[in-house]
């Protein structure tokens, strides 16, 4: 292949591979950071809080170089991946679907944020039924809220539709028992 | 002929009504998150982890056994009818199971999967059942300096010799061992990695990694690939019943397989790739019927992966009961399950907990079981739900990753510190790093650290306690050779045959 030929030759810096490089290096930089702060007691000689700090460090650091000279060398992503173009546009929504339920689960509990997320995440993924994408994320979202909520005793934050829910749950279950 | 007393106590334990509920309730789910792509067995028992404040440790880890070993069949079924692995353990089944599919006799792929799976299944589990009790006494005789050293050689093994590559490998390793030593240095009480934040005193919980790394890296990286083109459905054709002949060509290969994937999953290396792949060679080599691989399929390729994987996915269990050594990402939140009942396995849990760990291995029978029944007259069910949309699918494993994560402590923290993840186990997916490391790493490396300083202190301060203990040095000596040997070789090869072939960034 006529292009392999031509990587052999002058192999081309890879950028996306770099800026990994580099990030993993930066965390190699925040480790180190974090790890000269553990105060060492002078109580205890053996070995301290602060060995495999320093080991996690040193290794970080040789490893973040490693994939920094690979980059250099052409970066090492498979040629599949290069090939599909990446959807930007899908993960932003998807992400915009995830903020939105940080944001909104204390305010409105978790089945309204859920179903909010489930939507907008639909949507990123090329869903155009939006009212069916509503309902279906609300009987999820009550699914996973009494399955996980009532059975596992999990205690999920509750907003007006889970408390709303849980009165009448709970004045079902009165009435059986009564 | 101890072992068969501790099994038929172990039954009595499996037996009782609520436990065999809890066995089928875990095969069901683990066929269904098999099936379903982007849902695998560890992101399912983390999400399920929270269920160990409600019950008693049998009902719980059958539970998860049962998922473990039913992620196993379906993964199976979506290999062979979408082409899609499930799991990473089923890419090979693939190779040949959907091209038999594609020609029509995805029944038979479909049963001889299952029933090699069951083979294989009951023989790994007698595997466990017998190599178990004898890993244990030779483990009663490790000292802390052993078992660090053990913890180094699986390290290396999980991340460095198996995957594609060394580097990237050992990365995420270093990831998750960063990840798992956030929070109070339980020695001397003193906060580490915490970046001055209350919030991360209680370190990092393991169902968020998993969840951040499998559920939301998983989404965001199929919404990334929406113009990769989707695989299709393959209808089920052709009859469940295998003909005498497919009979024939499947039932040494099932056995191969078996012998083949239990060793090699019971050693403190893991990993159920290298046995199926191992197997798919074998297979390919012995066959009288060559002309079928990678054509229309041929039936060894499916029932020699597909066994090797199972008998694997049992051996994995050795070490993780014997020595509490996981060596995959199931095992690893297996681990902390235990942790969480306060439970340390080890050799000790043979005798302090020998209803739980037998009433688990017979529950592993009885699994087995039902899972050949689950999936061979019930797999219309099964395929039934590969036809879910992805964007509710995906949508809808987020509904449950917020649960499972926000209802740890109701902190919005923890989503944040998840969708960080996410953003991290898309870049690890689209970058091919290998995220099984860094939940490894996690569990792993605190424990890993506790017994170096236990060794430190018997030895007062004296490092040669590493390498003057033979077993240790062995140990060490062999995860060197792990992490360089596979270097020097292919300089060697490269060296031997130094042609115009360039292997672009062999990092």
């Amino acid at each position: 292949m006529s292009t392999s030929e031509q990587q052999a030759a002058r192999p081309r810096l890879a950028v996306p591979e770099l800026l990994i490089g580099i990030g993993l290096l930066a965390c190699a930089g925040a480790v180190a950071w974090q790890t000269l702060a553990i105060p060492v007691s002078p109580l205890y000689s053996k070995v301290g809080p602060t060995v495999f700090p320093y080991i996690t460090m040193i290794g970080m650091t040789i490893l973040s170089l490693l994939l920094i000279v690979a980059a250099v060398r052409g970066g090492w992503q498979p040629e599949e991946e290069k090939e599909t173009p990446t959807d930007w546009k899908a993960m932003g929504i998807v992400a915009v679907g995830l903020v939105a339920n940080l944001v909104l689960i204390q305010p409105l509990g978790f089945t309204a944020a859920s179903v909010i997320m489930f939507v907008l995440i639909c949507h990123g993924f090329g869903s155009r039924h939006p009212l069916r994408d509503v309902l279906l994320g609300l009987i999820l979202a009550l699914a996973a809220y009494f399955g996980f909520a009532r059975a596992l005793g999990v205690n999920i934050g509750a907003g007006f539709i889970e408390n709303q829910l849980n009165t009448v749950l709970d004045s079902i279950i009165r009435m059986l028992r009564a | 002929m101890e072992t068969l007393g501790h099994l038929a106590n172990g039954f009595s334990v499996a037996f009782t009504p609520v436990n065999l509920m809890w066995c089928l309730l875990g095969t069901t789910l683990g066929t269904a998150i098999g099936v379903l792509p982007g849902l695998g067995p560890a992101l399912t028992i983390a999400l399920l982890l929270p269920i160990t404040y409600q019950v008693a440790p049998e009902a719980s880890f059958i539970l998860f056994a049962g998922i473990y070993y039913g992620a196993m069949y379906g993964g199976s079924t979506t290999s062979i009818l979408l082409n899609t692995p499930g799991e990473s353990a089923t890419i090979v089944t693939a190779l040949e199971g959907n091209r038999m599919a594609r020609s029509g006799r995805g029944g038979a792929a479909l049963a001889t999967s299952a029933i090699g799976s069951f083979v294989a299944g009951t023989l790994g589990t007698v595997g466990v059942a017998f190599l178990a009790p004898v890993v244990v006494k030779f483990a009663l005789s490790f000292g802390p300096a052993e078992y660090f050293s053990l913890m180094v050689l699986a390290f290396i093994t999980v991340s460095a010799v198996l995957g594609s590559s060394s580097v990237r490998g050992l990365t995420s390793l270093f990831v998750g061992f960063v990840i798992g030593m956030i929070g109070v240095d339980l020695q001397t009480g003193q906060p580490r990695f915490t970046f001055g934040m209350s919030q991360l005193l209680d370190g990092v919980d393991v169902i968020v990694v998993a969840v951040g790394l499998f559920a939301v890296g998983e989404t965001f990286y199929m919404a990334s690939r929406r113009y990769a083109g989707k695989d299709e459905i393959v209808p089920l054709r052709g009859s469940l019943y295998m003909t005498a002949a497919e009979w024939a060509r499947s039932w040494k290969a099932w056995l191969r397989g078996a012998l083949l994937g239990f060793p090699i999953g019971a050693l403190p290396a893991g990993g159920a790739e290298i046995p199926t792949f191992l197997s798919y060679a074998i297979e390919k080599k012995l066959s009288k019927h060559k002309e079928e691989f990678g054509t229309v399929g041929a039936i060894e390729g499916v029932a020699g992966p597909e066994a090797a994987n199972n008998a694997s996915a049992a051996g994995v269990l050795v070490p993780m009961l014997t020595l509490g050594l996981p060596t995959s990402a199931t095992a690893a939140i297996m681990l902390s399950a235990f942790q969480s009942y306060g439970i340390n396995p080890g050799p000790m849990l043979f005798m302090t907990q020998a209803n739980l760990v037998w009433g688990l291995i017979a529950s592993l029978f009885i699994a087995n079981v039902i899972l050949v029944i689950l999936n061979l007259p019930l797999i219309g069910l099964w395929v039934r739900l590969l036809k879910i949309p992805a964007p509710q699918l995906y949508a809808g494993i987020l509904v449950f990753a917020t649960v499972g994560t926000y209802g740890i402590s109701q902190s919005p923290t923890d989503l944040v510190i998840l969708y960080l993840l996410g953003g991290a186990g898309f870049l690890m997916r689209r970058f091919d790093f290998p995220t099984a490391p860094v939940i490894i790493g996690m569990i792993l490396w605190p424990l890993a650290e506790t017994q170096f300083r236990r060794a430190m202190t018997i030895s007062n301060g004296d490092w040669s306690v590493f390498y003057k203990h033979p077993l240790s040095l062995t140990l060490l000596t062999l995860a060197f050779i792990g992490l360089i040997g596979p270097h020097i070789w292919a300089y060697v090869e490269h060296r031997r045959r130094r042609g115009p072939e360039h292997v672009p960034g062999d990092a």
